[in-house]
């Protein structure tokens, strides 16, 4: 993976220094949070339900396992010894204290890592695909150009304050697992007709309050003009984009505003005043920052191995941790493995500090001593040889990390909701906790095969609930928590925005019209289709009738919660209740 | 009024001219001495203005970069009022008036101007700073260093890091 060399090294130490400086200023009461607010922000640490809480960057998801025990070390030192990760590719610490941000940022520097605009009017951590570099459906690893896009937008001093936050995510695969479509740029790697390469470029793409899938902004543009393009496109949208209203600043705002047609030629004016400038990446940088990706010292192997299909075939519970959690890998011999987050009593993304030891400890066993971030909230052990499958299996399983539920109704991709943030309607950590207790059954949820289950707690729809399959949003009626449920969305390629299927349910309802939903797919599909499948094909409104066809009774367990019980199934002190429902 | 010029802080006797409730750009009076008028009233008044060597130019942060008069040069002063921190406008502003419209005297920033921009602000091309009242001038100085390092290209700096300088093999 990239590795710092002494710039680098000097930039994020001079950062450290500069946001020391702001803490110290802060508490001194010399500067005023009005001021502070934007600063702290660029650094990633948000005021919340419990206190500050930290976003870390984990630029394209790719983590080393130094920097992963490091991560264990700030949970343990300065957090509940646990951290969340994120459905862009970042780890979040909920309960820190102001005066120890800046020794989380020093930490964090000796490991290579920061927390460099994970929040702010500004470019975010540029995110990618988890599997990059090692999948079959790859034209090319995109992550030298996240990194370099990753440079260029750090500290870029006209674009520290643009109208709304800016995400871009780059992807080198036909299958979109790097949500191209519904980031702010969207950066395709593809190639020409003459086999040249070059990039596709989506923009205006985004979720929240107002779903929209991005649009084609170019074709094809020669790999040469990124910087340069991509400097065009946030110029116009720091001129343009409305200021006057924070929920339409986003630059899908402005492009469904003045058309794609006109968004381009104002973006391709711009770029003729500078295109071939001294920003037109050279092949000597593209060939410094991908000489960090080169494949690992992999073995030479057979396509299967015999071992492996032997213990598939012995052990049922391996069988099915690989059926659902390990994926296919370019070269022979090795696999991609998921360790899933979604573990049945957890809250989905949570990892605790043990287990981010254990994880390191397993990179480094089986996976050159590198993992993977995955945007549905899980983690990946990219170049794991077959024949080693069965032992990380294994240690996985004892760590709680080997839930065999990869793509499957429990895989919940969630957002900390009411529990942990200021802006939320209603609680979603604790939905998906009642969801997966309703469903625990293997064989039920293993039947019903692949399905997306994302939960928001309110419209800024962290949770991606629109492009899910079934998608649930929090929202408020009169200081109440409802929630609204969605149909039809998908994540993939091409990306889709579900609709919404009619009034809202209450907390206690939902595990039931879920259950519905499931229902009509499981009497109306034919062999081998998915929900989404069945979905497209019939429609929604069967879907619909069911749902409200009969009145929901409230599940009672869940209108009063054992939390004795809830508390005394995690390792760590979790709320499981909201201070506010 | 002190203002931080060339890293230094000094004295500077610029007015601002501001339109008031009630004033009209074609009708208020800029009164003699060193002036910076807004662009309104310089578009209104130029025929009679543009006699005025001592004459600077301040634009908001509504301005597009099109309203910007074609001789930019003839000003020795252009001011951004940059009415809150936060609105980066003022930004792609200066990279317009600096790059695209060649202006090579003094670009000031003022309003909303805190020390923690500076360096931004800095390598926009603005190089005086007439800060918000509550600003210690003498600490803005050091606020020009936070970075050593600067990645990407701007107005301070033609060419990123990785046409500057051989990086090697990361
Ligand atoms: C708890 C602290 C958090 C706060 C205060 C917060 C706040 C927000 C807000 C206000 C937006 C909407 C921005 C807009 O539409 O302009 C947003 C969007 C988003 N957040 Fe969060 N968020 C938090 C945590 C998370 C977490 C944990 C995740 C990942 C699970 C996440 C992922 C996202 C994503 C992907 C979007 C973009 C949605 C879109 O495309 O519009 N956020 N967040
Ligand atoms: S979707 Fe709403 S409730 Fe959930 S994390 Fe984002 S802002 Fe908070």
């Amino acid at each position: 993976m990239y590795q710092y060399d002494k710039f680098d090294h000097q930039l994020t130490a001079e950062r450290v220094a500069q946001y020391s400086d702001q803490v110290r200023r802060r508490l001194s009461g010399e500067l005023k949070e009005d001021d502070f607010r934007v600063l702290r922000l660029q650094n990633g640490i948000y005021m919340q339900v419990h206190g500050y809480m930290m976003r870390i960057a984990i630029p394209y998801g790719l983590a080393s396992s130094a920097q992963v025990h490091q991560l264990a070390h700030i949970a343990r030192t300065y957090d509940r010894g646990y951290g969340h990760l994120s459905t862009r590719q970042n780890i979040q610490f909920n309960w820190l204290k102001l005066e120890d941000t800046p020794k989380i940022l020093a930490d964090l520097a000796e490991v290579e890592m920061h927390a460099n605009q994970t929040s702010g009017s500004c470019i975010r951590s540029i995110t990618s695909d988890e599997l990059a570099g090692v999948a079959r459906d790859e034209l090319i690893d995109p992550r030298p150009f996240a990194e370099i896009l990753r440079q260029w937008s750090t500290f870029h001093p006209e674009f520290a304050f643009l109208p709304r936050k800016f995400k871009v995510s780059v992807s080198g695969a036909s299958e979109d697992r790097a949500a191209i479509e519904i980031n702010d740029v969207g950066v395709q790697v593809v190639k020409n007709a003459q086999g040249e390469l070059g990039f596709r470029i989506l923009v205006g793409g985004g979720l929240g309050r107002t779903p929209v899938i991005g649009q084609e902004l170019i074709a094809f543009l020669p790999w040469q003009h990124l910087l340069t393009y991509m400097e065009s496109i946030v110029r116009v949208y720091n001129e343009f984009g409305r200021r006057d209203n924070l929920y339409k600043a986003r630059i899908k705002i402005l492009v469904q505003a003045i058309g794609i047609g006109e968004f381009r030629r104002q973006v391709e004016t711009e770029w003729q005043l500078h295109k071939d400038g001294p920003s037109t990446l050279t092949e000597a940088e593209v060939a410094r920052v991908s000489a960090a990706f080169t494949a690992p010292a992999y073995e030479t192997l057979p396509q299967v191995d015999a071992s492996f299909e032997a213990a598939q075939r012995e052990d049922k519970a391996f069988a099915n941790w690989v059926q659902r959690n390990v994926t296919a890998h370019k070269v022979d011999g090795y696999a991609a493995a998921w360790l899933s987050l979604k573990h049945p009593g957890r809250a989905p993304g949570d990892i605790s500090a043990d287990q981010l030891d254990v994880v390191a400890a397993l990179a480094d066993h089986y996976s050159f001593g590198e993992l993977r971030v995955s945007h549905l909230q899980n983690l990946v052990l990219a170049d794991v040889k077959q024949s080693d499958l069965h032992a990380l299996w294994q240690e996985a399983k004892a760590a709680g990390l080997a839930t065999p539920n990869i793509g499957l109704l429990t895989d919940i991709v969630c957002c900390p909701g009411a529990d942990f943030c200021t802006l939320a309607n209603a609680r979603s950590i604790s939905l998906s906790r009642a969801i997966t207790e309703r469903f625990e059954d293997y064989d039920y949820l293993h039947d019903i095969g692949d399905i997306d289950l994302n939960i928001s707690g309110c419209v800024n729809a962290c949770g991606h609930h629109h492009v899910a399959h079934i998608g649930i949003l929090g929202v408020d009626k009169s200081g109440e928590e409802w929630y609204q449920v969605t149909i039809g969305g998908n994540k993939g390629t091409p990306a889709a925005i579900g609709k919404i299927i009619g009034r809202s349910f209450s907390f206690a309802q939902i595990p039931a019209v879920i259950a519905r939903l499931l229902h009509v797919y499981v009497s109306e599909r034919d062999e081998g289709e998915r929900f989404i499948d069945t979905l497209r094909r019939i429609g929604h409104e069967p879907f619909k009738t069911f749902v409200y066809a009969e009145q929901i009774v409230e599940e009672e367990k869940l209108l009063l919660p054992d939390y004795e019980a809830l508390r005394a199934a995690v390792p760590y002190e979790l709320p499981y209740f909201s201070p506010r429902f | 009024m002190k203002i931080i010029k060339d890293k230094k802080v000094v004295n500077d006797a610029w007015q601002v001219l501001r339109l008031h409730e009630g004033d009209a750009a074609d009708s208020i009076v800029v009164p003699q001495g060193e002036y910076i008028v807004p662009l309104p009233v310089w578009n209104c008044q130029w025929e009679t203005l543009r006699e005025r060597k001592e004459l600077g130019l301040w634009l908001g942060g509504l301005e597009r970069a099109e309203d910007i008069p074609d001789d930019v040069n003839r000003f020795p002063v252009i001011a951004i009022d940059i009415h809150k921190y936060t609105d980066g406008r003022a930004y792609t502003l200066a990279y317009r008036l600096r790059k695209q419209y060649g202006y090579r005297c003094e670009l000031r920033a003022m309003g909303d101007v805190l020390h923690d921009q500076l360096f931004y602000l800095k390598r926009m091309g603005f190089d005086s700073f007439a800060m918000r009242a509550d600003q210690d001038l003498q600490r803005g100085v050091s606020g020009f260093d936070t970075f050593s390092v600067k990645y990407q290209a701007s107005v301070d700096v033609a060419t990123p890091l990785f046409n500057r300088i051989e990086r090697g093999v990361a």
